[in-house]
């Protein structure tokens, strides 16, 4: 009969650098290494390196040390100029201001559409939602460049939508809509539907329709039922859409700068006007520096909220140790 | 299951220490695993021998398939030992133990197919091809699986599936077969016909099993031996029979099947009988108790060891009482009643439907219990 | 049912996202260059695109960028996928979680200009050797891409059955055979759709691209943002044509086969219900 047992004997206990090396799990710290070394390498290294090009002194195409040590007195030179001009001057202030309501807009948007059309794809016919999710899809696989350069065209003075209005009488001269707010916003809210429709579908088609069917029976008008149950069960979707559409919405750039124009500003443009029109790399470094702290510091308090949110969850659900 | 042509012997590699032989085949010394402040497993301790379905019984969150994890190597033990053929196996990885188990969700391959998944343990011991197809084709056959071997788990139903799982994990001939709630995720008509067939491919091959279940038919149809599990630790172990009829304890004797449960003092205590007293009645027992007089005891009685009949026996002095039925329900093979005793107590008892039209007792009517000294068991804690 | 109002939402809102797409379409067949004209149908910006050199080049180059940026990032999502899912607790998890979600969060212009300053420091540190164009577009691109592949093999990695990883360890496979052999089977689904999620990340990405590549090599995107910049130009009508029916094609395809799939799967359970139904009848 074969053997079952396997040949190996049972690990070695001994101590010493060689038996130490074998007993660490080197499967788990490559598994845990690799990525962490490439993130940190190409991610957060390069941050440290925008942070420290923020406060240095230009001089001419490389950068005056931070650090100097002579005759025996160490210096640390810290430009903090730039930041104190980002601090001060209102323009830049507005544009931050303006970058998030621009993207709180764009998500309050997104959901006002985004929800009612989840919703009723969840309510057609079961045979007919994949090819509902499937139409949604294909504009998300689409290059959106391809389709914000769309509405070019259509928004153009010489442009479709005006054309249209013209041939129809419906008005004389040509509507000016391009490079605006409006056309700002049509090509963000068209851009980033799809991400508030879609998790909110994956959200909302799982919900029980028996429990509707007991709110009915206990006697719920289905408008009430909608708001009493379906919405608030649909809350992770709901967060995890307006998540997916607010955060890139204020870092974005191509939408502002095909579409919208003077007045729409955001702070990604300042960013990038900074370091190639003006090349000027340390200013470019502080504003990229404090859209980070903007973005990342009400992220690490939402994460924190959640984090105690769940805790408590947990310890509320674990059942009591089995008595006697 | 001898003869090992060409092959190594798992127990040539496993080895036989002093203190190990049929009766300590698994040896738990002290095991004990804490998962924070909180001990899963507390401090056990049990010999299994070869051959025997041993079987672990409780609630959820006794501890018994932490146990069973650590068994298999998928928990480490805080402390204690477990000795496999007197062999000490607690540091062994689970792919290190000539062990293997059979996971309460089946756990079969999905991507591979029947004759793949049972093929799977030789293929990783590096197993010849020819004895791999030998193996698996014997598995198959003791399973009854054959002509199903090119399919896929998924286009499989859910007893046969089991029977996959069961294949797969005895394929390699352990030494020591583990069992996780192996009918749990069957229906109840195919329980039934399960166990049988379980039992009998298990003590057919003769390999060592332990089994994990929350079910008690499934651990007493099953099981040579039964340990109740609670908080971490035994409460008994014993024979289903010793288990169910002479039960140490009340958690034991209110754990297993339905029971009365009267409590009292020991008014008299002799070598042959002793007799205690409770408020519904007097209970005389059919054996002597080394107890002291006025001890607080209680008495355990089942529901079938009680005999009902509207009629007064002819001795009423003790093991009779009387009351009147609260009510009946019918199961077709038997009927329970609930009898309301003297002082609220309710009395349950299971009666044998034994003729088809025999004496009816009817809810609301007086009766009167009793039962023989020798259905009685006394309890101390 | 889903009622008017249902019905009537909807349609408006997948006009709202077609009708620019059909337009990009239809007016890449327009004779004239005008969007105010219509010139007949013609395929002239068709055969520009085939002539134009600088567009093929550019193609060509972002579709190499995008294959060694999804292939490497599914890699590393993988490991940050199995990392996170597997191991409940290691120091620094915490780090490890913001470092793999960061590049979700963090506005590419960000990432872009911090690789970039980087790549300039560690020129100016090693002496001369540039970095920038493909080899940095690369990496900036799998830094994006590793995040979004992580999150979709994540999710996958999730619902695998833990306990068939227990049992193939239990049946003797080492803890890198139950890897390539039981896990990754599972969720080669998952691994294929991050793939193409990444693929189309990178083939798209235009903000990064600019700041890492250098003169003379340009991306598909990159191209079409600065030739949009100026103006209106048919030729990217053609190009978005082409691409509407490459990813519509697909994404249909993918979309049977999946619905295909799961059809076979429920048609073989119930078979083997019956079966077992049958059986029990039988005896």
């Amino acid at each position: 009969m074969p053997s079952a047992a396997t040949a190996t004997p049972a690990p070695d206990r001994s101590s010493g650098v060689l038996a130490r090396l074998q007993r660490i799990n080197w499967g788990r710290k490559t598994v845990i290494g690799v990525p962490f070394a490439f993130l940190v390498l190409f991610f957060s290294l390069p941050f440290l390196v925008v942070l420290k090009i923020s406060v240095s002194e230009a001089d001419g195409v490389q950068f005056k040390d931070l650090v100097d040590f002579a005759d025996g007195t160490l210096t640390l030179r810290l430009k903090l100029a730039n930041y104190q001009f980002l601090a001060t001057d209102p323009l830049y202030l507005k544009t931050y201001v303006s970058s998030v309501i621009y993207a709180a807009a764009n998500a309050l948007i997104c959901l006002f559409i985004g929800y009612p059309f989840a919703y009723f794809m969840t309510r057609a016919r079961p045979t007919l939602r994949p090819i509902l999710v499937m139409l949604v899809s294909l504009p998300f696989w689409t290059s959106y460049l391809l389709r914000i350069y769309a509405w070019k065209g259509l928004l153009d003075d010489n442009g479709v939508v005006n054309n249209f209005l013209l041939w129809a009488h419906i008005i004389d001269a040509p509507l000016k809509m391009m490079y605006t707010s409006f056309s700002m916003m049509i090509g963000m809210v068209y851009t980033y539907l799809p991400f508030m429709i879609l998790p909110l579908y994956g959200t909302l088609v799982k919900a029980d329709p028996r429990l509707l069917e007991a709110a009915g029976d206990l006697g719920t008008t289905p408008w009430k039922a909608f708001w009493l149950i379906t919405v608030p069960l649909s809350k992770a979707g709901i967060i995890a859409g307006t998540m997916l559409v607010f955060i890139p919405s204020v870092g974005e750039y191509v939408i502002p700068e095909l579409l919208g124009g003077p007045q729409t500003l955001m702070i990604a443009r300042v960013l990038w006007n900074e370091y190639f029109q003006n090349v000027d790399w340390p200013m470019a470094s502080a504003v990229a520096v404090i859209m980070v702290v903007l973005i990342l510091l009400p992220l690490v308090l939402l994460n924190r909220y959640q984090n105690i949110d769940g805790r408590a969850e947990a310890a509320a659900a674990r059942p009591g140790r089995a008595a006697a | 299951m001898a003869g090992t042509a060409g092959g190594v012997s798992p127990a040539a590699l496993v080895g036989t220490a002093e203190g190990s032989g049929d009766a300590q085949f698994l040896r738990v010394d002290r095991l004990t695993k804490r998962f924070g402040e909180v001990a899963a497993v507390d401090d056990v301790s049990i010999s299994i021998r070869k051959g025997e379905i041993f079987a672990l019984l409780g609630s959820s969150g006794c501890g018994k398939s932490t146990l069973l994890r650590m068994l298999a190597g998928f928990e480490t033990p805080t402390s204690g030992g477990i000795f496999l053929e007197g062999r000490e196996i607690s540091g062994l990885r689970p792919f290190e133990r000539p062990i293997n188990m059979m996971f309460q969700s089946y756990a079969l391959f999905p991507h591979l197919t029947v004759w793949e998944n049972v093929a799977f343990g030789l293929k990783r011991h590096r197993q010849p091809a020819d004895r791999i197809k030998a193996q698996v084709d014997r598995m198959l056959g003791l399973v009854q699986l054959k002509p199903y071997a090119q399919r896929k788990p998924h286009q499989l139903s859910g007893g046969q599936q089991q029977r996959v799982a069961l294949a797969r994990s005895l394929a390699l001939e352990p030494r020591l077969l583990l069992l996780d709630e192996p009918l749990g995720a069957l229906d109840r008509k195919l329980r039934a016909q399960t166990q049988f067939e379980l039992h009998s491919i298990i003590k057919n091959v003769g390999v060592t099993c332990v089994l994990v279940t929350h079910d008690q038919e499934e651990a007493m149809t099953m099981a040579d031996r039964i340990a109740i599990m609670s908080a971490g630790g035994f409460v008994q172990v014993g024979p289903p029979r010793e288990i169910y009829e002479t039960p140490g304890s009340r958690f034991v004797a209110d754990f297993i099947g339905t029971v009365n449960l009267f409590d009292g003092a020991l008014v008299e205590d002799e070598p042959d009988h002793c007799i205690i007293e409770t408020p519904v009645g007097r209970f005389y027992v059919g054996h002597g108790i080394t107890g002291v007089k006025g001890q607080r005891l209680s008495v355990a009685l089942r529901p079938e060891k009680i005999e009902l009949s509207s009629v007064a026996p002819a001795d009423t002095g003790s093991n009779c009482f009387k009351g009147r039925v609260l009510e009946c329900a019918y199961f077709g093979a038997t009927s329970l009643y609930r009898v309301m005793l003297s002082d609220a107590t309710r009395l349950q008892v299971s009666v044998p439907n034994t003729e088809r039209h025999g004496e009816v007792i009817t809810v609301g009517s007086d009766v009167y219990a009793t039962c023989t000294p020798d259905s009685l068991v006394v309890l101390v804690s | 049912m889903i009622g008017r109002l249902g019905k009537g939402w909807l349609w408006a809102g997948y006009a709202f996202l077609y009708i620019p797409i059909i337009t990009l379409v239809v007016f890449s067949f327009n004779d004239s260059s005008m969007l105010s004209v219509w010139g007949g149908v013609s395929l002239r910006w068709y055969y520009a695109l085939v002539a134009d050199e600088q567009i093929q080049s550019a193609v060509w180059t972002s579709l190499k960028i995008a294959f060694f940026s999804a292939s490497t990032a599914i890699i590393l999502g993988t490991l940050a996928a199995f990392a996170i899912s597997r191991y409940r607790r290691f120091a620094g998890r915490t780090t490890f979680l913001a470092h793999i979600n960061a590049p979700l969060v963090v506005p590419e212009v960000i990432t872009g200009l911090s690789l970039l300053l980087f790549f300039v420091a560690c020129e100016n540190f090693f002496g001369g050797v540039s970095l920038r164009g493909m080899l940095a577009i690369w990496i900036g691109h799998t830094s994006i891409c590793t995040a979004y592949a992580t999150v979709v093999i994540q999710a996958r990695l999730t619902e695998v059955d833990r306990s068939v990883e227990e049992a193939a360890m239990d049946l003797g496979c080492r803890p890198f055979q139950v890897f390539y052999l039981i896990i990754v089977p599972s969720i080669t689904q998952s691994l294929a759709s991050a793939w193409l999620l990444t693929f189309t990340i990178s083939l798209d990405d235009v903000v990064s691209t600019q700041f890492l590549m250098m003169p003379g090599t340009t991306t598909l995107p990159v191209l079409i943002f600065a030739r949009a910049r100026l103006g209106l130009d048919p030729m990217i009508n053609a190009v978005a044509t082409i691409t509407v029916i490459l990813v519509g094609t697909g994404v249909a395809v993918a979309s049977l086969l999946l619905v295909r799939q799961e059809r076979l799967r429920a048609e073989a359970q119930a078979a083997a219900y019956r079966e077992a139904v049958l059986a029990a009848r039988a005896g």
